[in-house]
Order: C-alpha cells, then sequence, then structure tokens
C-alpha cells in the first residue's frame, strides 16, 4: 500500500514538475509564438538560419561554461579569453607568417593555455574561481590590446572559412552542432564528464572515493578555454578580422545561457541541451526585439527579467526535488 | 661568468635605493622641471579603439617635434579609474594635462582639482562640464552628420528607406552625429528612416543587428552608420547588396573604413582627422603653460567618397 501511494505522484502529470524541469523550452516556445504573431518576419527560413548563426558564438562558449559550472567553479574569462584567442590566431597569421591553418591551431592552444592557467590558480593555487578568472578576464583582455595595439587583424583564410556558407548551410551553424554533439558526449558518456559532477556535486567526497579533483579541475577550465577560443575564432570569421574589443561582456552572455538552462550555481546540475535553449532564448528575445524594433535599452530590460525567472526556477525545481 | 655572493648583495642594495631615489623625485615636483623638457598627462578615454590610438600617435609625434615629454594614461573607458590619473597627473609633475573625457561631467570634478593647482587642461574629441579648460579641441560632429546624411541622400538618388545604426548610447559623439543626420536627412521628404537601432559602436553588434533589421525591411536602399566599425559589420550583413543595391554612408575615416571605400562596398565616411586632434592639443598645451591657448579649435571634417579617397589613404 505504502509503495503505491509512493509511486503515484510520479506518474500523474504534474504541471509544475514538468515546468520546473523544462522551463527554459517551455520560455522558448511561448517567446516564439509571441514573435511569430508579432511579425511576419520572424518565422522566415533565412531569419531561423539568422538565428542559428547568431546563436553559435554564444553557444559554444556557453558549452565550456557548463562544464565548469557543473564541476561547482564560474568562468567569468570567457569573452576576453575568446578575443585573446582569435587576435592571437590573427597575429600568427598575419605577423608571424604561420601557414593559415596552423595559426588557426595556435589560437585554439592559445585558449587551453588560457583556460588551464585558470584551472591551475584555482585547484592548485587555492584562488576561489571567481577571482582566477576574475583576474584573467582582465590579463587576457590586456594581452589582446597588446598584441594588437587595438587595431584590428585580418584572419587566415582557415578562420575566414568559418564564417562563410557551405551550399545553403552556414558554417558556424555546422561548428555548433558538432560542439553540441562533442560537449554533450564529453558530459554524459564519459568518466570525465561524470567526475564533473561528483566535483560539482560534493568535491569532498569526490576527493575521498579517489578522484583527481585536481586534475579534474585544471581539464575542465582547460575545455573551457578551448571552447572559448573556438567561439572567438567563429566570431573572427564572421568578421573576416580579429577585433580586440569583441566579445566583451560575451562571459555574461554564456553564464546566462547555462542557468536559464536548467544549470544550477550551486554545481553538480546542468545539461548541454539546456545550455543551448538558454543561448537560444537569449538570441531570440534580441532577434525578435530587432525585428520589431525596439530599442536596445528595453532588450537588456528584458534579458535581465528572463534571467531572474530562469533562477526562479532553478530555485523552485531544487524545493520539488526536496520535499 | 660568476658573481659572487657580496656582488650580488651589493648589486640588490644598489638597484633598491636607485629604485627609492627615483621614487622620491617623482613626488618632488620642483627637482624634474628645471632644463629638462616639460612634462605633459595626456589622458584617453580608451586606447581599445584606432580613432584614439590616431589622436595618440598624432600627438606622441608632435610632442617628440616640440620637445614635450608626454605621458600617456588610458582610462578604459571608466570614468573613476580616469579620474584617479588625473588626481596623480595633478600631484605629479605635469605642466599640463590634455584629457579626452570619458564622460564630460564626470570629469569635471577632477578638472576642478587640477584648475586650483593652476594646471592647465586642454579638452580632446569631447568637452568639461563644470571646470574650466585652457583649450578644447575637436572635429564638429553634428556638421559631419549633416554631411554624411547629403552623401547618403545623392548615393541613393534621393529617395528610398533607410536604417540607422546608432553608437553608443549617452556618448556626445552618437548624440551629435545623430543630431546633424536627422537634421540633414529632413531636408529629402522622400527619404523615411524606417529603423533605428544602436549597434554599440561596434562591428560584430552591428553585423547581429543589421542582419535582423534587413529581416524586417528587406527593400531598404541605404544605411547611415555613426562609425566606420558599425558600417563594416552592415556590409558584412549586407553581402553582395552592399554598395550596390543598399548604400552605406559612415564617420570616422579610419583605415579600415578607407579601404572599404576603395572597395566600393562602402559609399562615403565623414573623415575626423584624429592625428591632428592630438597634434593640435599637445600645441594648445604648449601654448597653455604661458598662458596663451585658443579656447576653442575646430578641426574640419572631410566627406570622403572613391573620387577623393586617394588622398587620405597612408
Amino acid at each position: 500500500m505504502s509503495s503505491i501511494a509512493a509511486k503515484a505522484p510520479t506518474r500523474s502529470f504534474s504541471f509544475t514538475k514538468f515546468l520546473a524541469n523544462n522551463g527554459a523550452l517551455v520560455g522558448l516556445v511561448v517567446l516564439c509564438i509571441a514573435l511569430f504573431i508579432a511579425t511576419p518576419d520572424f518565422l522566415t527560413g533565412r531569419n531561423i538560419l539568422n538565428i542559428g548563426i547568431q546563436v553559435s558564438t554564444v553557444a559554444v562558449l556557453a558549452f565550456g561554461v557548463t562544464f565548469v559550472i557543473v564541476a561547482g567553479g564560474i568562468d567569468l574569462s570567457v569573452g576576453s579569453v575568446a578575443a585573446l584567442a582569435s587576435m592571437s590566431s590573427g597575429y600568427f597569421f598575419s605577423t608571424s607568417g604561420l601557414p593559415g591553418w596552423l595559426a588557426l591551431i595556435a589560437g585554439l592552444a592559445v585558449g587551453i593555455i588560457a583556460g588551464a592557467v585558470n584551472g591551475l590558480a584555482s585547484a592548485y593555487g587555492k584562488l576561489p574561481s571567481f577571482i582566477a578568472t576574475l583576474a584573467m578576464l582582465s590579463v587576457a583582455r590586456g594581452l589582446t590590446l597588446v598584441i594588437s595595439d587595438g587595431r584590428p587583424l585580418p584572419t587566415s583564410p582557415q578562420v575566414s572559412f568559418l564564417g562563410s556558407d557551405i551550399g545553403p548551410v552556414p558554417v558556424p551553424i555546422i561548428v555548433l552542432v558538432i560542439a553540441a554533439v562533442v560537449a554533450s558526449f564529453l558530459l554524459n558518456r564519459t568518466v570525465l564528464g561524470r567526475s564533473m559532477f561528483a566535483v560539482g556535486g560534493n568535491a569532498e567526497a569526490a576527493r575521498l572515493s579517489g578522484l583527481p579533483v585536481k586534475r579534474i579541475v585544471v581539464v575542465v577550465f582547460a575545455l573551457s578555454g578551448l571552447f572559448a577560443a573556438l567561439a572567438g575564432l567563429l566570431l573572427a570569421g564572421r568578421l573576416d578580422s580579429a577585433q580586440p574589443q569583441a566579445a566583451s561582456g560575451y562571459e555574461l552572455d554564456a553564464i546566462a545561457s547555462v542557468v536559464i538552462g536548467g544549470a544550477s550555481l550551486a554545481g553538480g546540475v546542468g545539461r548541454i541541451s539546456g545550455t543551448f535553449i538558454g543561448a537560444l532564448v537569449l538570441v531570440v528575445i534580441r532577434n525578435g526585439l530587432n525585428l520589431l524594433n525596439v530599442s536596445s535599452f528595453w532588450q537588456q530590460v528584458v534579458i535581465g527579467l528572463v534571467i531572474a525567472i530562469a533562477v526562479g526556477f532553478d530555485v523552485l525545481r531544487r524545493k520539488t526535488r526536496s520535499s | 661568468m660568476k658573481f659572487s655572493s657580496t656582488t650580488r648583495k651589493a648589486a640588490t642594495i644598489g638597484a633598491v635605493a636607485a629604485l627609492v631615489l627615483v621614487g622620491t623625485a617623482g613626488c618632488n615636483r620642483a627637482s624634474s622641471g628645471a632644463g629638462a623638457n616639460p612634462k605633459v598627462v595626456l589622458s584617453l578615454s580608451t586606447l581599445n579603439n584606432p580613432f584614439f590610438i590616431e589622436v595618440r600617435d598624432g600627438a606622441k609625434a608632435e610632442a617628440a617635434k616640440k620637445g614635450v615629454d608626454l605621458e600617456i594614461v588610458d582610462a578604459q573607458n571608466d570614468s573613476a579609474q580616469q579620474s584617479n590619473q588625473l588626481q596623480t597627473a595633478a600631484s605629479g609633475s605635469a605642466k599640463a594635462v590634455i584629457v579626452n573625457p570619458v564622460d564630460s561631467d564626470a570629469v569635471g570634478s577632477s578638472v576642478s582639482a587640477l584648475n586650483k593647482g593652476d594646471i592647465p587642461v586642454v579638452a580632446v574629441d569631447r568637452t568639461v562640464n563644470g571646470a574650466t579648460t585652457a583649450s578644447f579641441i575637436a572635429s564638429d560632429n553634428v556638421a559631419g552628420g549633416e554631411q554624411a546624411a547629403e552623401d547618403l541622400a545623392k548615393a541613393i538618388g534621393e529617395k528610398g528607406d533607410i536604417l540607422v545604426l546608432q553608437g553608443q548610447a549617452g556618448t556626445s559623439a552618437s548624440r551629435d552625429r545623430g543630431k546633424g543626420f536627422a537634421e540633414g536627412i529632413k531636408k529629402y521628404p522622400n527619404i523615411k528612416v524606417v529603423g533605428e537601432q544602436t549597434a554599440n559602436f561596434d562591428r560584430a553588434t552591428a553585423l547581429d543587428v543589421t542582419t535582423n533589421l534587413l529581416q524586417a525591411h528587406p527593400g531598404i536602399v541605404g544605411i547611415f552608420a555613426e562609425n566606420d566599425e558599425m558600417a563594416l559589420g552592415a556590409i558584412k550583413a549586407l553581402g553582395s547588396k552592399a554598395g550596390t543595391s543598399v548604400k552605406v554612408a559612415s564617420f570616422d575615416g579610419e583605415d579600415d573604413g578607407l579601404s572599404a571605400i576603395k572597395d566600393g562596398t562602402l559609399s562615403s565616411t565623414i573623415a575626423q582627422q584624429p592625428a591632428k586632434l592630438g597634434a593640435l592639443a599637445v600645441d594648445q598645451a604648449l601654448l597653455a603653460i604661458d598662458g596663451k591657448a585658443t579656447k576653442t579649435v575646430s578641426v574640419p571634417v572631410v566627406s570622403v567618397t572613391k573620387t577623393n579617397v586617394g588622398d587620405f589613404s597612408k
């Protein structure tokens, strides 16, 4: 009798629970329907592709941040690291004369190094990741300006390719899909991914059960740096140039995407699909409000409210789970 | 090649002593003045922008020519940081200060402090409110905006729908250019501004915003961007339409903008002469030390199109 009673609530459909677990998706659908009614330009094939291209940078950046947040940390440096990686790649190509594809790989390597430094500082240097990555935010942006002297640099054809189309399909969307599959695989199907959840859930328990927590933290931040670098190169590809001020403030969009997507800033919870939906929510709001010619001041207000509501759902979800 | 520990110790002590000496000398205003070149501090709002880099380069070149010891500080678009830097200048050995305010109002109190210390202040590109400046050097942004409107109107045959990409809200450059453009475009009743959005003077933002606006307004024939960076983003969004069915006009005359004019994707830009702004600022700072500065110096803006672009590229 008692076992039936215990099972019953999970079988019956609970609207609160559904909303709590799929809040971002429901929000996205509602947003799309509202925009479709408000403007006929929203649901056109071309506009869907535009949204896909625009979401690629933010989403790729946010995938990396998802790893860090799942592992219980935070990465504030991804926007600066993205800019540093694209600027380094541009520098290696245009000033050092490296072959284009090598310059592209060097850009990615710069991202991994910057991320690893974040990881070393927080795992072995005992800095809170908030502080370590806050420092990197400033250092990486500063180095970007040192390299560029404040001027944009041309990028290699291989980087420009990242911003072009293959037939009707924009390359950024292809990169986005590959990055999503890889990130999702890493997080859900590998030992490393499960270790991230373990470390984020309870670092001490993870350590006691034999996980090399410090090394995992370094790898997690290095991965975040790699995804940031990829996002930076995507952006540079779309602009055909590495911009010193590129991706300023994108770290906040990335964190917002992860949070809207249902990850908990307390660590241990997060999904790549959720992060992708979170990034889509941000981009669709900006796209829709542009189409409606709403001032960007109001866009900021709306995005702030969406973040607040999303975190509200996070609290609600934890409450329904614990009860 | 090995050093004994005593030499190493002596060297360390020597180095520390030298540092201390240099440090204290810096605090003493009188000691560094005699015989040496006059020291002028140049405080720039940001060096994260090609325009201000050219201001800096122009000032540097002029300082070298006139024998001025120019110290350049970058406020990184942060008013608080700029006020700290100006305070440092006020207590240092500077004979004059050139300031390019992050914010015209916020800079007022730190400039007042310099006024009290009898250090003359020259403002570049943006004004200082609530304090005295010996000289103000700027391009005429309102006139430039009007000129841009005329250029764009001419390029599109004085009729059709256009978009406007605004710069960072709250900056005088965006306000003045926007105001000038709005006044200029009023003279053409057949031109209609159908979309107006800010893209923060940033290329990547302009690419996304223009792409989105083109969905809602596919039939536009012109775009005005309040700086070259945004125009280049818009051109990227327009693809093959740029320069053919859609004409783009902008403001600044940066290197990248000038090459876009040569390529035919950008139809016109309003060239400011940032290097000249920097050079004139140094000249005025020198004059101000002797109390002979000119109150306002206007640097003319010039329309650059394909016909005269050769005169501007370096």
